[in-house]
């Protein structure tokens, strides 16, 4: 399971992560952040131990949501070392998101 | 390799209820999508025109009760997963499901459309910056601001009265000067005060470096251009096909949509299709559903005639 992360707690899970990070901003009630919801879980037991999949409710925590400019949500961001990596928007496949974290995060 | 009497490609409306009759049927099937079930209905808000709910329903909650409905059948499989290949050799169908190929005595294309883009510079760097397709999903976080809504059906008449809820002002830019929405609705956009009407009007520019600041408009009446600012703005500009895995053979129109007869084959024998990928032009839930049904039932007779 992709755990939670809050406003109060984002700093020590995401910004100080020793592994890479990737953040799911979303919501309950927005559809294609459920459509996404599958592809966060598959990647979050495929990179189990290489990184961290997190999820953040943009409803319940608006100062992070605010903090990184979000307008659209599912929107995910990749984060290493405390650094953003990549920032995507909308529904998203598995095939793209491998792709990407193989290009920008482990360097394949 | 596993096999399927029928594997049918995308859980969205069409998908689901091939699914649920070919099911019912007895076939041996597999239900094929990379998303959660739902397909564009998850992207939809307010669903008034689809009989059964005279209240209306969120696209979202009847994605889920369509879903459940086909949790009794043990002779469904659903399969998470994108597909990446599809071919046909000597009559065989075979489907590559992320690392997986599966065989089909027979196929159901349900694979559906996406939101088409304005085909703007800049503007895949602005969407999730200002640029949206979903106003249930985005709408809230432009509370109290301007926000322009491009295009002139269903979706973007529909959306504009959800939106006009959350927002201050809101531009409804469409190149024509009526639309092609249900006159029902756009009776209530016209009684709509905060929303504005841009007609004869297309949008020239997208402004902003971090974020969506505005947008170029060109005034088709007159030739003149003027900037509009805007806090965001929201896409609907029609549907294209998603089709890209399809083999060439299966015979498409001048856009990208199949062809099919009215029982929804299409030109290769074991191959149907149904919902918004076909060609058409009511594109809606109510007739993604029957279709739905009717491939299935064509899957029916023809997986009998062909296993006698």
């Amino acid at each position: 399971m992709a755990k939670a992360v809050t406003d109060s707690d984002f700093d020590k899970e995401v910004i100080q992560s020793p592994l890479p990070v990737l953040v799911d901003f979303w919501a309950p009630w927005c559809g294609p952040c459920r459509a996404v919801g599958p592809v966060i879980e598959e990647l979050s037991v495929e990179y189990e131990g290489k990184m961290s999949i997190f999820k953040i409710n943009v409803d319940e925590n608006p100062g992070t949501s605010a903090k990184y400019g979000i307008r659209a949500i599912p929107t995910m961001i990749i984060f290493n070392k405390g650094q953003m990596v990549d920032q995507l928007t909308g529904v998203q496949s598995k095939t793209n998101l491998k792709n990407i974290l193989s290009q920008k995060v482990f360097g394949e | 390799m596993r096999r399927f009497g029928a594997v049918v490609v995308g859980a969205g409306p069409a998908g689901m209820s091939a699914a649920l009759y070919l099911a019912r049927f007895g076939i041996n099937t597999a239900l094929v999508e990379q998303l959660a079930p739902g397909g564009l209905l998850l992207q939809t808000s307010a669903v008034e025109n689809y009989p059964g709910f005279p209240k209306g329903i969120q696209g979202y909650e009847l994605a889920d009760f369509m879903s459940e409905q086909l949790s009794p059948y043990t002779n469904l499989s659903r399969i998470q997963g994108g597909l990446s290949e599809f071919k046909i050799a000597e009559g065989r169908k075979l489907l590559h499901i992320d690392d997986e190929w599966l065989e089909a005595d027979a196929v159901i294309i349900c694979s559906g459309v996406r939101y088409r883009k304005l085909g703007l510079p800049n503007e895949d760097f602005l969407l999730g910056r200002g640029i949206s397709h979903c106003a249930l999903c985005d709408g809230n976080f432009f509370k109290g601001q301007i926000v322009g809504v491009a295009g002139g059906g269903n979706s973007a008449v529909g959306e504009s009265l959800h939106l006009a809820k959350i927002v201050s002002r809101l531009h409804l830019i469409h190149r024509r000067d009526a639309f092609r929405a249900a006159p029902f609705e756009v009776d209530r956009i016209k009684q709509t005060t905060n929303i504005v009407f841009e007609l004869n009007t297309i949008i020239t520019a997208l402004h902003g470096e971090k974020q969506l600041e505005g947008i170029s408009l060109k005034r088709l009446d007159t030739g003149k251009e003027e900037f509009l600012p805007l806090d965001g703005l929201f896409v609907f500009v029609g549907f294209d096909p998603v089709s890209g895995f399809l083999p060439e053979e299966i015979s498409r129109d001048s856009q990208g949509f199949i062809v099919t007869d009215t029982e929804m084959r299409t030109n290769i024998p074991g191959i149907f299709a149904a919902g918004d990928i076909r060609a058409k032009l009511c594109r809606q839930i109510v007739t993604a559903v029957g279709e739905g049904a009717t491939a299935a039932n064509a899957v029916n007779i023809y997986l009998e005639h062909a296993h006698g």
